[in-house]
């Protein structure tokens, strides 16, 4: 069905765009003059909702050029049916309003998606052209998951350090106890770094009832890779 | 009695120690690289020639000069011969440039990996641009991971003049990341020798997880056709020897000294030959390895963005030309076209601007390296596969492994040396010693973080360490076997380990591997001075992709300064030795 009205009517006029076999798949329903009664009465049934409009009947909306695509246009037109609603109006009564709304569903988005819910699609599938989807803004969680990470494997460490270098400390400290007349600088340092490596290599450095350690070392060094 | 030096637990830990510290970032994103550049399967022809000619040789040197010398490398080539002293000191330079910048490399996977438990990730979108009326422009040129890569994590300036501030959070992951490696080297040793199981080890688990997973993506077979098939006629170029003798060269990190310094940890009698063998052959197995897995990766992303692209035409044509939903496929996309230009030609020639010639082959022959292959390109194929957050967390835990493996044996090189030395070891312990080196280089390398950061650090990258390794391991070569003399030390090693020294090594180390080093040591000083101008690659905002720029006056001056200083500490040493022998000379004959 075409309109005739005056040129100002293609302002206010709409294309839409279905992808069914996108979304559907094998379960794709035929587009038939049934479907766009339901469509008709999706959008009679939204711009009911805008105020001053409440009187909006299905026979208001008109539908045009249908194609294989499947696309078409629609305007709705005033209970008069001399001239088209602005497109702002028809907007407004679709999609979000600009005014931002937290939260999930707005009276008003629902619209949108109970159109889509009706014929089993989604924004991306059924496409009103001159009305974008607004994007929705990321969530951002008021500390950033990367810091919460960041602090405990940071404190992980810096634990772990402290830890280290205190035993290092109190090892140090127990060896400059020892025997301390065999002990100038260099050798303190070597004692330490012996004890460090689990086998000390000074077979002198035994201590009463220990396994000879010479022994030990030998043994390592006779052990295949 | 000989001063108790530590040493390694193990034989095993010294073999993962070298392991961990060859087998590192380079094996992973420059191998695949070379690979894909010189001919795919028949780039393996110069490789594993060179490893036999000039890997294996210079690694058994190296290990053998640290395990005779049991020093350091400043005290091991002092040992040599006291002229020698500058070759130790060279290392040392050109090991804490590497350790200022490599661990940077470390900070940016600590980021990355703490973002890697988001969903979705966040290099998958594009964030919103101002009002929200679409995507931020810069990610529209470029594509989401470049942006989160280039804006996100580096923030980056369009030149290197201008620097910038400090990004405080890459800031944080590198003090997290020196922290780390600090832990790890806390305790000499003892301390490293329990860490280098965990980073020898867990590469390869996440490798072989990778590879059955990347095995089984979709279009993984058509990366790695395209990886394998040789190119036979590459083996006439000669970029490709050359680029199979840099790549061995530096994947065994030879000529910073770490190798010496892990091998003077061993005991004498230990079999280093054998060592030696396996630790690069490990190495070159595991560079084949990761290029299998990368290239099934790659195979996987191109294959997915040519059909995104197709799909993309698809819908255009679909929706400029209203056909049937679901018409158009893949198969009669060309017949289709061709009808639509004849029937509706005015109409198709307004759309056909928009068309994209989809092609899968160049999607494959976008060959990269480096942190472009690392941080982007893999982080593209990982959004598009399921559980995206395992399989992002895995690889770049897997980066940190590598890297800090890497870091241990860098900063085994810088320490062993100060340790080994008396005077210094006599005032500080060694926890402060390695405490004030990460200390240090932590604050310099705060310089990486800011945001002409990137810039500095590929100078660094390209620059602090290539031509100065080259003289050094071609003066290490030269030295023993021909200063210390090849006879004395066959004799020293044989009385060392108990085996005789095969004729192949000798062959290797008096003729062949120093002619080889020398031939790309010519070939690098030639390509320089050639080339004229350095250029690097800036990241332009507005454009969304890479331009070309000249350097300016002063980064040339600072590229010329970080090639001197270490080269130049062989000359210097010589002389110094010269000059100090001199004045005890005359002071004996004075005394006299």
């Amino acid at each position: 069905m075409s309109w005739m009205g005056p040129r100002e009517d293609a302002e206010n006029a709409f294309k839409v765009r279905l992808s069914l076999r996108t979304a559907l798949g094998d379960k794709a329903y035929a587009w038939d003059t049934n479907e766009e009664y339901l469509f008709k009465a999706m959008v009679a049934f939204s711009m009911r909702r805008v105020p001053n409009r409440e009187g909006t009947e299905i026979s208001h909306v008109l539908l045009c050029n249908v194609t294989q695509r499947v696309s078409f246009w629609f305007v709705v037109t005033d209970p008069s049916r001399n001239h088209t609603l602005p497109a702002v109006e028809v907007q407004s009564a679709i999609r979000l309003p600009l005014v931002a709304v937290s939260g999930g569903c707005s009276s008003l988005r629902m619209n949108r998606n109970r159109i889509n819910n009706a014929f089993f699609l989604n924004d991306q599938t059924l496409e009103f052209l001159r009305i974008p989807a607004t994007l929705a803004p990321p969530t951002d969680p008021s500390v950033p998951i990367w810091i919460i990470i960041f602090g405990v494997i940071f404190c992980i460490v810096i634990v772990a350090t402290m830890l280290l270098i205190l035993s290092g400390i109190r090892q140090h400290r127990r060896k400059n106890k020892g025997p301390s007349e065999m002990e100038d600088t260099e050798d303190k340092w070597e004692n330490t770094v012996k004890i460090e490596n689990g086998i000390p290599c000074d077979p002198l450095d035994m201590k009463g009832g220990h396994v000879n350690d010479a022994f030990v070392t030998e043994d390592e060094r006779l052990t295949p890779l | 009695m000989d001063e108790a030096r530590p040493l390694w637990a193990t034989p095993l830990q010294f073999v993962f120690a070298c392991i961990s510290y060859a087998v590192g970032l380079g094996n992973v994103w420059r191998f695949p690289y070379l690979c894909q550049m010189y001919g795919g399967g028949s780039f393996l022809v110069p490789y594993i020639i060179m490893l036999t000619v000039e890997g294996m040789p210079l690694l058994y040197l190296e290990l053998a000069v640290g395990q005779r010398m049991r020093q350091g490398s400043i005290g091991a080539w002092r040992t040599i011969n006291p002229y020698l002293s500058g070759v130790g000191v060279a290392s040392v330079v050109v090991s804490f440039f590497l350790s200022m910048y490599y661990n940077v490399i470390n900070a940016w996977a600590f980021w990355y990996l703490f973002h890697s438990f988001q969903d979705p990730l966040p290099w998958s979108v594009c964030p919103l641009n101002g009002n929200r009326t679409g995507y931020d422009e810069e990610c529209e040129k470029a594509s989401s991971t470049q942006y989160f890569w280039y804006r996100k994590t580096l923030n980056i300036s369009p030149s290197i003049q201008e620097s910038g501030a400090v990004q405080w959070e890459p800031a944080l992951c590198l003090i997290l990341a020196w922290l780390l490696v600090y832990l790890c080297i806390l305790r000499g040793t003892e301390s490293t020798g329990k860490v280098v199981y965990f980073t020898a080890l867990l590469p390869y688990c996440v490798l072989i997880v990778y590879l059955v997973r990347g095995l089984t993506l979709h279009g993984a077979t058509n990366g790695l056709a395209y990886m394998f098939t040789p190119k036979m006629e590459q083996l006439a170029n000669p970029k490709a020897w050359i680029n199979a003798a840099t790549q061995i060269f530096f994947s065994l990190g030879l000529g910073f000294g770490s190798l010496i310094a892990f091998a003077s940890y061993n005991e004498p009698s230990n079999n280093c030959q054998k060592h030696a063998v396996i630790v690069s052959i490990i190495n070159s197995s595991t560079s084949i390895f990761a290029s299998v897995v990368t290239f099934s990766i790659y195979g996987f992303k191109a294959t997915f963005n040519y059909e995104s692209c197709l799909n993309k035409v698809i819908l255009l044509l679909t929706n400029s030309f209203d056909l049937e939903d679901g018409f158009l496929t893949v198969s009669n996309l060309e017949e289709v076209k061709s009808y639509l230009a004849s029937a509706y030609p005015s109409k198709y020639s307004e759309v056909f601007p928009q068309i994209k010639n989809c092609s899968l082959e160049s999607e494959l022959e976008t060959a990269v390296q480096g942190t472009g292959l690392a941080f982007i390109v893999y982080t593209e194929a990982i959004k598009n596969m399921e559980v995206s957050q395992l399989w992002s967390v895995l690889y770049f835990f897997m980066l940190l492994m590598l890297g800090i493996g890497s870091m241990l044996g860098n900063t085994a090189a810088i320490l062993t040396p100060l340790t080994d030395s008396k005077v210094i070891s006599s005032y500080l312990p060694k926890e402060a010693i390695s405490g004030l080196v990460c200390l240090v280089s932590c604050a310099i390398g705060l310089v990486f973080t800011m945001e002409a950061g990137n810039y500095w650090f590929d100078i660094f990258n390209d620059y602090a360490a290539t031509l100065p390794l080259l003289l050094i391991v071609l003066v290490e070569a030269a030295a023993v076997c021909y200063l210390y003399g090849l006879r004395r030390f066959e004799s020293d090693l044989k009385a060392m380990t108990g085996h005789a020294l095969n004729w192949y090594w000798k062959a290797m180390w008096g003729g062949v591997s120093p002619l080889l080093i020398i031939s790309l040591f010519v070939f690098y000083l030639s390509d320089y001075i050639i080339t004229g101008t350095l250029q690097y690659q800036a990241w332009d905002a507005s454009q969304g992709q890479l331009v070309t720029k000249d350097y300016p006056p002063y980064a040339l001056a600072i590229i010329g300064l970080l090639v001197a200083s270490s080269t130049m500490c062989i000359p210097l040493g010589a002389l110094g030795t010269f000059i100090v022998r001199r004045l005890k000379r005359r002071d004996t004959a004075s005394v006299a």
